[in-house]
């Protein structure tokens, strides 16, 4: 590998990066907040992608799909917050994990009513089609610039709303006591619907984003909901600066990965995880 | 709940016994499609020992992995992979082989994932069984995604003489149902034993069994491993059933289906998981028999079933029966 290769997969490394820290950002702050765990997160990520596909496909825009989908999507989970998870709280996890099992069965039964079951392509937007040029013979899309720029300017938003706003002070404070919170007047039940709607619209986000990156398939939400799991587990459960660092060290490990050991390149991921795991098993955050 | 009610024990009684009479009676009702259901059926009772095993760590150590598929498909890659190409594998060696990878796999995975808890448990058994798919999903030695035939079934035979031939259908009925009453026989021991009541202990509060003296994470570990090898049984049986194996028999959805028919025959209940396995597949069956959408369908079921019948069929059964007696405390999984 030359150095331009090595800045290349470097870039695209922070890139997926930062996709998946947009995503897992979404899961860990409602577990760490509601404690509850949402299996259906890749699944919203995959109608994200797919609203992205269908809104594209109507107006030809994918800042146009942006707009809508987001709505879409915080509509989605302000609807399952209410109806399903409200009854949840204070059940054991393993009935959020079967309940979150069975959205994921309907939503994909969904999307294969709605959309079918072919693989759609989704246009990069005319404006970001262009490519940034490294070297001679080597350039960089800037599309892939410009997700990583929209990634981080909301890890910042999402860093700067949590630590300095009053929503934030109300959201650590229940994510710490929620009782508390509920006898100084403040609705946490509110409180709770906003931060699941929030992080549906998160993966929903991140489905819109990478439809033109990657193709728009039956199933997509699967692998990326293990993925960041993975993140999630690494970072430490709740922890959005773990989630972020966790999702930098996976981008990394899978781009790079692949090209130094090739042979191990589906379970690099994993064991990367497992060594983390022996040494912290909270996560490097938590 | 360290003895069943007698009426419950009736039940499975009569249920076993609809079983095992099937061969008689199921040309009579089911006519040309009688053979068909006795293949359902024998997936159905494989299902119903992987169910009852995970329900070891669900409902009886507390411990909710929704990784146990590993341990399935796990199995049936190392019948595939140690079966001599032109030839049955004796069962003999092949069985113990194929349960010493499951056990030796799941102490692995239980060293790695037993310090974490709850949440983090779930989400860990999780990850690790995904680890186990895509390495058998991306290895070419393992058929890829297509995954690998098991071209000759296991032979049981002593001294030359045949015992059993897994070819036959009815055989392998019997076969699993047998493996099925045996699970079964050898989770109640391990419930009744000192062994178990401590692992019943560490799900109702594992402080409290910490602070007795007992080394809990050693527990839960043996626990981990016995359901590994229990599920790598079932695991054997389905391959020997199928003839193949595939990334999918050990994917997550498998799991989850596992998880659902533990909590929707009742968790900690051992007899309960197999009712759900039934329960669990036959709707499925139904469901798939007049629509496509049987996903949706599915997955409704489940959600009601969270929602509506937390403590599962087996428990409806059981808080039924003990009405009349005194009203016994229920675990609520």
């Amino acid at each position: 590998m030359d150095l331009a290769t090595i800045l290349i997969q470097l870039l695209n490394s922070v890139q997926y990066g930062l996709l998946l820290f947009l995503i897992s950002s979404g899961l860990t702050l409602v577990f760490g907040i509601m404690g509850v765990i949402n299996l259906a997160h890749g699944a919203m990520y995959m109608i994200g992608a797919y609203l992205a596909y269908a809104f594209v496909d109507w107006s030809g825009s994918l800042g146009v799909a942006i707009l809508l989908g987001i709505p879409v999507m915080l509509i989605v989970g302000i609807v399952i917050e209410r109806f399903l998870i409200d009854s949840l709280y204070s059940r054991d996890h393993l009935f959020q994990v079967l309940l979150t099992f069975g959205l994921i069965l309907i939503l994909n039964d969904i999307q294969s009513i709605l959309w079918g079951n072919d693989t759609h392509g989704v246009p990069i937007p005319d404006m970001l089609n262009g490519s940034i040029s490294l070297t001679d013979n080597m350039s960089y899309p800037v599309y892939r610039l410009a997700v990583s720029g929209i990634c981080l300017a909301l890890a910042i938003g999402m860093y700067w709303v949590i630590q300095k706003t009053r929503l934030g002070m109300t959201i650590r404070a229940g994510a710490s006591n929620r009782e508390m919170v509920e006898s100084l007047g403040i609705n946490v039940r509110t409180l709770f619907t906003i931060i699941f709607a929030a992080g549906v619209a998160l993966a929903g986000l991140g489905g819109i984003l990478s439809a033109p990156l990657s193709s728009v398939y039956p199933g997509m939400g699967d692998n990326v909901l293990i993925i960041c799991l993975v993140v999630v587990v690494i970072g430490g459960i709740g922890s959005i600066k773990g989630a972020f660092w966790g999702a930098m060290m996976i981008g990394l490990v899978s781009t790079f990965g692949p090209v130094l050991i090739p042979s191990l390149a589906s379970v690099m991921v994993y064991l990367v995880m497992a060594l983390v795991l022996l040494v912290k098993p909270r996560g490097l955050f938590a | 709940m360290y003895n069943t009610p007698r009426p419950i024990s009736l039940l499975l009684g009569f249920f076993l016994c609809v079983l095992a009479f099937y061969p008689l009676y199921g040309d009579l009702v089911f006519g040309s499609k009688a053979s068909f259901f006795m293949s359902k059926l024998t997936t159905i009772v494989i299902f119903a020992i992987l169910a009852m095993s995970l329900d070891l760590l669900v409902g009886i150590t507390g411990l909710v992995s929704m990784g146990h598929a590993l341990f399935f498909g796990l199995a049936g890659y190392v019948l595939a992979l140690a079966s001599p190409e032109y030839e049955a594998a004796s069962i003999w060696y092949i069985l113990p082989l194929v349960l010493l990878s499951c056990a030796a796999l799941g102490a692995v995975v239980a060293f790695l994932t037993i310090k974490t808890s709850g949440i983090y448990f779930i989400m860990v058994t999780l990850a690790f069984g995904q680890m186990g798919f895509y390495f058998f999903n991306d290895a070419e030695f393992s058929g890829g995604s297509d995954g690998m035939y098991i071209m000759l079934k296991p032979d049981v035979s002593l001294g030359g003489i045949q015992l059993l031939n897994l070819d036959e259908k009815q055989t392998l009925y019997y076969l699993s149902l047998a493996c099925m009453v045996f699970v079964y026989m050898v989770l109640r021991m391990i419930l009744r034993s000192a062994f178990g009541q401590v692992l019943i202990g560490i799900h109702a509060n594992e402080h409290r069994v910490k602070a007795i003296g007992y080394n809990t994470a050693n527990y839960k570990i043996v626990s981990f491993v016995i359901a590994a090898t229990l599920a790598g049984l079932a695991g054997f049986l389905a391959a020997s059933q199928y003839g193949f194996v595939n990334p999918s028999q050990m994917g997550w959805h498998t799991s989850g289906y596992a998880l659902m028919m533990v909590i929707m025959g009742g968790a900690g209940t051992i007899f309960g998981p197999a009712i759900g396995a039934f329960v669990f597949e036959i709707l499925h069956y139904v469901f798939e028999s007049f629509t496509d959408h049987w996903l949706m369908l599915m997955g409704t079921v489940m959600i009601c079933v969270v929602l509506f019948l937390p403590n599962g069929i087996g428990g409806a059964l059981l808080s039924l029966v003990q009405k009349k007696e005194t009203t016994g405390e229920k675990n609520d999984g």
